[in-house]
C-alpha cells in the first residue's frame, strides 16, 4: 500500500476513491509508482531494505507502523504536511536570515552577526522570542475572527505547496489541476487578510486590509492569465507535466524524457512567453506583498497594515505566511517558465533517466534536479529581495493602473499572441486545435 | 435600472503624535473618504520646552545651548542665528578666522541635515536603503564636529563673538578629504538611487504643489520656498558673516517633473543645494586666514547696552531669526526665536486642501516640507 495515496486520494476526491486505492495499491506492490511517488519510493526503499534497526526500542513496532499495517494513510499524510511544514518553516528562518544580510550588504551595514556565526541563528532566537511573548487580543477586537485569521492565511499558503514540486517527482501530490489549486487556494488568503484587518477594530488596520484586498483581486488576474497561456501552450494543468515539457521532446523510441537544453524552457517558447515571465513576476511581487507593492504594510503610512495589533506567534504567522508566499511564487515562476528542475544543460538533465540508469547515477540526477529546482526559486527570491531594498512604494491608486491598465492589456496581448504563435507553429493545445507533436 | 444602496461613510483618522512619518511628536486628525483625504487638521506643542522664557533667565552665553535644542539637526544655524543678534546688540566685532569657520561648519552642518532630510524622505516614499546610505555619509560630518566640538547634535560651538574652539589644521584636511569624497561622486549616486528612480517622481511629481503667493502668504521660507520658483535665500539677499565674498548659486524649483512647486522640486531643491553648500565649504577652506577664533572680551561675557535688534540667518529649513532686547544688564529681557519649521508647517493643512491628496501623498507632503518638532514647538 503506498504511503502517499491518502494524500493523493484526498485531492482528486472525484475519481472514486476504492478505485484510486486500489489503482494505487497495486503500483506500490508492484514497485512501479510514478507521479509524485518518490517520497513514497524512498520510505518504502528505507523500510524494505533496513527497516527500523533491531537496537532501536520499540522496534518491533516502529516496523509494523512502517510496514504499513496499521494506519498508512494517516501516516502518509502526517509526513507528507510534516516535510512541506519543516520546509517552509526552515525556509522561512533562511529568508529571514538572508533578507537581513542582503539588506544589510545593499546598506553597508553588516546585518545580525551576534547570534552563531554572522548571525545565523538570529531568527530562531527571533522565532524562539516571539514565541515567549505575550499573546494580546484587543478588548474591542472580534475575537474569534481575530483569533482564526493568522491560521487561515498561513493554511491559504501552505496549501498552495500540495501541488508544487520540489523537483523530479518530489511532489506532495500531483494534482491534476494543480495550476488552478494553486491560483484558486491563494484567494482564501485574501480572506484571512481581510478577517485580520476587520477584526482588530482599527483604522489602521482597516486601511491596510483594503489595500491588501484590493491589490491581491486585482494581481490575481494578470496571475491568472499567466497560468491560462502557459497551460494553453502546455495542454496540461498539472506542474509536472508542464515542467517534463519543457526538458525537451519524448524519445521516440523508448518513450523516455531526457531533458533538453535551455531553450526547451517555456521562457524561450514564443517571444510572448518572455514578456508574459515579466509580468508575471511584477505581478506575484504584488500577489505576495513584497516591495514596490508593500502598500498594505507600508511601514511609513500604516506603521504595519493589518498585522498591527497582532502578537507573538499569531503575528510569527504571518511572518512566515509572507516568507512563504516568497518562495512560492518564485516556484512557481521556475515551473512554468523557467523549465522547473532541467538545468538546461542537456547532459546534466539526462543523468539518471532511460533505462540504463543505475541506482546510483538515479540518485545523483535526483539530487542535482533537486539542487537546480531550489536554486532557481531561491535565485528568483533574491531578486524579490533586490527590488524591495532598491525602489520605494507605489501608490493605491498607481498599483491600479499598473494592474488593470499595463499588465492587463500586455498580458491579454501574450496570451493571445502565444495562442497564434502555437497555432502557427502547430504546438499542443488544450483547447484541442492544435496537432499535438510526437 | 436601479442603483445599489452603497452608502460610504467618512472616517476620521487620527495621524500621531506616535508616527514614524510625522518627523516626531506631531499630530494631524486628517478626515478621509476612503484613502482620499477631505480635510486635515494638524495639531504642535507636544515638545514645548519654554525656550523663550528659559532665556530671559540665564545670561547671553548661556542661552546658546538652549538654541542647540530647537532645531537639532542643524544647531549650527541656529547658535549663529542667535550669536549675529547678540553681537549686533552688543557692538562685537567677530575675528576674521571666526567667520570663516562659521561659513564651513554651519554648510557641513546643512549638507547634514539635507542627508537626513533625503534619507528620511526616501523612507516615507518606502525605500530604505537611501536612508542609510545617507546615515553613512551623515557620519563623516558628525564624526568631524565631534573631533571639533565633543558634540555630534548640539554644538553649542558658535558663540557669541566667534567660535568655541579653534579649528585643527588636521579638521580642515578631514573637511577637504570630506568635500572630495562627497561632491560630486555621492551626490550622483543619490539621484541614481533615488532623485530619478521612476516610482520616486511619480510618488512626488504633481503632488502638494505650493503656489509661490501661497507659500510667501504664509511665511514659508527655505529650500521649502525656493522650490516654489522664489529666488530668496537671506545668504544672498540679506548678507552676514562673510556670504557677501563667497560665490554660490541658488537652486530654486523648476517644474521639470511635474508642476512648479510640487513635493518633488522641494527635494530636489536640497540635493542642489548640497553640492552649493560644498562649493561655499571649499571656498572657506581656501580662503580661511590665521589669528584669533573669537573675540576674547566676548569669550568670558557680554553686556549689551538696552535696546533691541532683529537678526536672521538662512538655517538648513528656512530663515532663523532672533529678536533680542536688551535692559542693559548681562540677562535679556527677551527673546523671540522665528522658527522656520512653524511656519513652514502651518502650510500643511492648506495644502491638503488644495487638492486630491491620498493617505500615502500626505506623508509624502509632510516629508518634502522637512519638519524639525523640536523647532516648530521650542
Amino acid at each position: 500500500m503506498n504511503l502517499f495515496a491518502f494524500t493523493t486520494i484526498f485531492a482528486q476526491a472525484g475519481k472514486g476513491l476504492g478505485e484510486f486505492a486500489g489503482d494505487y495499491s497495486s503500483k506500490w506492490d508492484a514497485g512501479t509508482y510514478d507521479g509524485g511517488l518518490v517520497f513514497a519510493g524512498i520510505i518504502k526503499w528505507l523500510v524494505t531494505t533496513w527497516g527500523v534497526p533491531e537496537w532501536v526500542p520499540l522496534s518491533s513496532i516502529l516496523n509494523g507502523v512502517l510496514e504499513a499495517s496499521v494506519f498508512p494513510e494517516i501516516g502518509a499524510l502526517l509526513i507528507t504536511i510534516g516535510l512541506v511544514f519543516g520546509f517552509v518553516n526552515i525556509f522561512a528562518i533562511g529568508a529571514v536570515w538572508s533578507e537581513r544580510k542582503v539588506s544589510a550588504h545593499m546598506q553597508c551595514r553588516l546585518g545580525p552577526m551576534e547570534v552563531g556565526p554572522h548571525g545565523i541563528l538570529q531568527t530562531v532566537a527571533d522565532g524562539l522570542k516571539l514565541l515567549a511573548k505575550e499573546d494580546i487580543i484587543p478588548r474591542l477586537a472580534d475575537k474569534p475572527l481575530f483569533a482564526l485569521a493568522p491560521a487561515i492565511v498561513f493554511a491559504g499558503v501552505l496549501m498552495r505547496f500540495v501541488p508544487l514540486p520540489f523537483g523530479d517527482q518530489l511532489i506532495a501530490s500531483d494534482l491534476d489541476l494543480g495550476l488552478f489549486f494553486i491560483a484558486a487556494v491563494g484567494a482564501v488568503e485574501v480572506l484571512g487578510v481581510i478577517m485580520a484587518g476587520w477584526s482588530s477594530n482599527n483604522k489602521w488596520s482597516l486601511f491596510g486590509t483594503i489595500r491588501t484586498a484590493t491589490q491581491m483581486v486585482s494581481y490575481e488576474i494578470p496571475i491568472g492569465l499567466a497560468f491560462i497561456t502557459v497551460i494553453i501552450c502546455s495542454g496540461s494543468f498539472s506542474l509536472m507535466e508542464i515542467v517534463n515539457q519543457q526538458g525537451g521532446s519524448l524519445n521516440a523510441s523508448d518513450g523516455y524524457v531526457y531533458g533538453g537544453w535551455i531553450w526547451h524552457w517555456n521562457l524561450f517558447r514564443n517571444p510572448f512567453m518572455l514578456v508574459l515571465s515579466i509580468t508575471y513576476f511584477i505581478a506575484s511581487l504584488a500577489e505576495c506583498k513584497r516591495s514596490p507593492f508593500d502598500l498594505p504594510e507600508a511601514e511609513s503610512e500604516l506603521v504595519s497594515g493589518f498585522h498591527t495589533e497582532y502578537t507573538g506567534m499569531r503575528f510569527a504567522l504571518f511572518f512566515l505566511a509572507e516568507y512563504a508566499a516568497m518562495y512560492l511564487v518564485a516556484a512557481v515562476a521556475v515551473v512554468i517558465f523557467l523549465g522547473g528542475w532541467w538545468s538546461g544543460i542537456y547532459p546534466l538533465d539526462a543523468l539518471g533517466l532511460g533505462p540504463e540508469a543505475t541506482t546510483l547515477t538515479k540518485t545523483l540526477g535526483l539530487l542535482i534536479k533537486v539542487g537546480v529546482f531550489l536554486s532557481k526559486a531561491f535565485a528568483l527570491v533574491f531578486v524579490q529581495m533586490w527590488v524591495r531594498w532598491t525602489l520605494p512604494r507605489i501608490r493605491l491608486d498607481q498599483m491600479m493602473y499598473v494592474c488593470w491598465k499595463v499588465l492587463l492589456p500586455i498580458s491579454l496581448v501574450c496570451l493571445i499572441g502565444s495562442c497564434l504563435w502555437e497555432l502557427a507553429s502547430g504546438g499542443a493545445s488544450v483547447f484541442g486545435f492544435g496537432i499535438v507533436v510526437e | 435600472m436601479t442603483e445599489a444602496k452603497i452608502r460610504t461613510e467618512e472616517m476620521l483618522l487620527n495621524m500621531g503624535p506616535q508616527h514614524p512619518s510625522t518627523h516626531g511628536v506631531f499630530r494631524v486628525v486628517v478626515r478621509t473618504d476612503g484613502e482620499l483625504i477631505l480635510e486635515s487638521e494638524s495639531h504642535i506643542g507636544y515638545l514645548h520646552r519654554c525656550f523663550e522664557k528659559c532665556a530671559e533667565g540665564n545670561n547671553y552665553l548661556q542661552v546658546v545651548p538652549y538654541t542647540d535644542r530647537m532645531d537639532y539637526l542643524c544647531a549650527m544655524m541656529n547658535n549663529w542665528g542667535y550669536a549675529v543678534a547678540v553681537e549686533k546688540l552688543a557692538g562685537i566685532e567677530v575675528p576674521e578666522r571666526a567667520e570663516y569657520i562659521r561659513v564651513m561648519v554651519a554648510e557641513l552642518n546643512r549638507v547634514a541635515s539635507h542627508l537626513l532630510a533625503f534619507g528620511t524622505y526616501g523612507l516615507d516614499i518606502g525605500a530604505i536603503t537611501p536612508f542609510l546610505y545617507a546615515f553613512r555619509d551623515r557620519e563623516r560630518i558628525l564624526k568631524i564636529f565631534e573631533k571639533l566640538c565633543g558634540q555630534r547634535l548640539n554644538y553649542s560651538y558658535v558663540r557669541v563673538g566667534g567660535v568655541t574652539f579653534d579649528m585643527t589644521e588636521e579638521i580642515l584636511a578631514d573637511i577637504e578629504a570630506f568635500c572630495d569624497y562627497f561632491d560630486p561622486k555621492i551626490i550622483d549616486e543619490y539621484d541614481n538611487l533615488l532623485s530619478y528612480n521612476g516610482i520616486f517622481i511619480s510618488r512626488t511629481a504633481n503632488v502638494g504643489v505650493m503656489p509661490a503667493d501661497l507659500a510667501i502668504s504664509y511665511g514659508v521660507t527655505g529650500p521649502s520656498l525656493r522650490g516654489s520658483g522664489v529666488q530668496r535665500d537671506l545668504r544672498r539677499d540679506a548678507p552676514y558673516g562673510i556670504y557677501d565674498r563667497l560665490e554660490f548659486d541658488v537652486p530654486v524649483g523648476t517644474g521639470e517633473m511635474g508642476q512648479l512647486g510640487d513635493c518633488w522640486d522641494r527635494y530636489m531643491v536640497r540635493m542642489r543645494e548640497m553640492r552649493q553648500s560644498i562649493r561655499l565649504v571649499r571656498q572657506a577652506l581656501a580662503g580661511i586666514p590665521e589669528g584669533p577664533f573669537c573675540d576674547k572680551k566676548a569669550y568670558r561675557a557680554v553686556k549689551p547696552k538696552a535696546g533691541e535688534t532683529y537678526k536672521r540667518v538662512e538655517g538648513a529649513r528656512g530663515e532663523v531669526g532672533f529678536y533680542i532686547v536688551s535692559d542693559g544688564t548681562n540677562i535679556p529681557y527677551r527673546v523671540k526665536a522665528r522658527a522656520p519649521s512653524f511656519s513652514n508647517i502651518s502650510i500643511l493643512d492648506k495644502l491638503t486642501s488644495l487638492s486630491d491628496v491620498m493617505v500615502a501623498d500626505l506623508v509624502a507632503i509632510i516629508g518634502s516640507l522637512d519638519i524639525v518638532l523640536g523647532e516648530v514647538d521650542r
